[in-house]
């Protein structure tokens, strides 16, 4: 528990990531692979399980250490946590599906860098108990997972006219290719980054002058 | 007041413990990391087999199970353990009754983004590659990732001539990419338009894999054909008689409906580079 903070319900620790600080849309973190393997649904979804899993098994682990690791040494044990957990997903893609493995190519690796995994490690994981941290970590994999399926859908439906390989229009069909290239990733994740901003501000404005000071 | 307030109030850990917590975190994470090579490995190996199989299925229709091989000026010997330097991998497919279907070897160059490889199937009679497929690559999509679903490219390999000069030691026309509809003799690749880059690549490494493979293998050819699929096979594992239906690496019983119906990559289309895509001659 954050002194000062008031304690979440478990529900809201789970929608924390899901919704109200979504990794992708709210707090825009781990932008690389969100940018890079969104270009399919399934890519997207591989990606946001392999993160999920990677999430989940180092919040665990940093949370129950919480109380052993030493200030000075902690970023180092969160680093060495979290790189193991992406060396064994590594090994369980390559196990599961060649054909994923090759889709997701050195993004599996580059995990370790998602800051959006140091930062839950650093920021709640080690300053909660293990079933509230493996909540709100929860929370975030899938949200994450979510942001990524939701750029990774409307790319691969636009750019390829398809969604999880199924064509969806006709034979004629002109496929927008720029959409499964890189400008495509920017111009999807900006297009969704609108949305939900619209969507917060209209949510905010009427409500700003009875909620007063509530949240600072 | 400043020297104070920076000082004391925290007590400093012990240089010991915070060793002692690397280290058993290291430990940990260490156990973790081998226990799951150790556990996955039979499995990564069997995909990376299965892949090959399929891929080999599908620039040579009909066939149904495959052996390795490697050429080399000693000539062509079974596939052990690696590859010698100099030498060839080289896969040899076979029908149900054991005659021999086509041969396919793969070539590799560096295309786009990174190294495209390509498996081609090459028939000994018409002495031309009689298909390709696209091992890996990272191309870019829409774009160079069409060299495995653009048909008129595909077209270009439905019987590209690779001739061996008449010493046989070397091919009497290198294969050879050109510009998009220039293409005249039956040696020469059609490139994509707008994707020559790739187009390049594939022709570059099929020449460079032809020409060092054919020269070693046209006089071998009859060792390949002699050789029953049936007798004691040169594959890694002892495999199962044929008439149980595949060789080692293959779930048996799956090989006679692969056979019948091309097998579909479990995860087509998840990406142009993640599945493996194949047009042959006939098929």
């Amino acid at each position: 528990m954050i002194p000062g903070q008031k304690q979440l319900s478990s529900l809201e620790e789970l929608l924390e990531g899901i919704w109200k600080q979504n990794p992708v849309f709210v707090m825009v973190l781990g932008m690389c692979p969100v940018l890079a393997v969104s270009v399919s649904a399934v890519n997207a979804l591989s990606m946001g399980l392999a993160t999920l899993f990677v999430l989940l098994g180092s919040t665990l682990l940093v949370s129950l250490l919480r109380n052993v690791v030493p200030r000075e040494v902690r970023i180092a044990t969160y680093i060495l946590i979290i790189a193991t957990f992406v060396t064994v997903v590594d090994y369980l893609i390559q196990a599961i599906s060649l054909a994923v493995y090759d889709a997701l190519g050195a993004f599996i690796q580059l995990i370790v860098v998602n800051c959006m995994i140091l930062g839950r490690a650093e920021a709640h994981a080690s300053k909660n108990p293990p079933g509230r941290a493996l909540l709100n970590a929860l929370g975030m994999g899938v949200g994450f997972a979510i942001g990524l399926f939701a750029i990774g859908a409307v790319r691969e439906i636009l750019g390829a006219g398809k969604l999880f390989g199924f064509a969806l229009f006709g034979p004629d069909f002109q496929p927008w290719v720029i959409m499964v290239l890189p400008p495509g990733g920017f111009f999807v994740l900006g297009a969704w980054l609108l949305l939900f901003n619209w969507l917060n501000s209209r949510k905010a404005t009427p409500v700003k002058p009875v909620e007063g000071h509530a949240h600072v | 007041m400043n020297a104070a307030s920076v000082n004391p109030s925290q007590p400093t850990t012990p240089s010991a413990a915070m060793i002692r917590t690397l280290g058993l975190v290291a430990t940990v994470c260490g156990i973790l990391i081998v226990s799951t090579y150790e556990g996955t490995l039979e499995a990564v190996a069997t995909n990376k087999k299965l892949a090959l199989e399929r891929a080999v299925f599908k620039v040579i229709p009909g066939a149904s199970s495959v052996k390795e091989f490697v050429v080399s000026s000693g000539g062509v010997q079974p596939a052990g353990n690696g590859v010698p330097e100099g030498a060839v991998k080289l896969y040899a497919a076979y029908d149900q009754a054991g005659a021999l279907k086509g041969l396919a070897a793969e070539g590799a160059a560096k295309g786009y983004a990174d190294t495209v490889r390509v498996l081609y199937a090459y028939d000994p009679e018409k002495q031309a590659i009689t298909g390709i497929g696209v091992v890996s690559m990272r191309e870019t999509p829409g774009i160079g990732d069409k060299i495995h679903t653009d048909a008129a490219f595909l077209k270009n390999f439905e019987a590209l001539d690779v001739k061996l000069s008449a010493d046989l030691k070397s091919l009497a026309n290198a294969v050879k990419v050109v510009k998009h509809g220039s293409k005249q003799n039956p040696w020469e690749i059609d490139a994509i338009a707008g994707a020559t880059v790739t187009c390049k690549a594939v022709g570059k490494g099929i020449n460079e894999s032809a020409r060092k493979l054919l020269p070693l293998l046209v006089p071998n050819l009859d060792k390949l054909k002699a050789s029953e699929p049936a007798s004691p096979t040169p594959h890694a594992e002892a495999s199962p008689p044929l008439s149980k239906g595949g060789q080692g690496g293959f779930d048996s019983g799956s090989a006679s409906s692969q056979r019948l119906n091309p097998p579909q990559p479990p995860f087509e289309k998840g990406g142009s580079r993640a599945s493996f895509h194949a047009k042959g001659a006939s098929s």
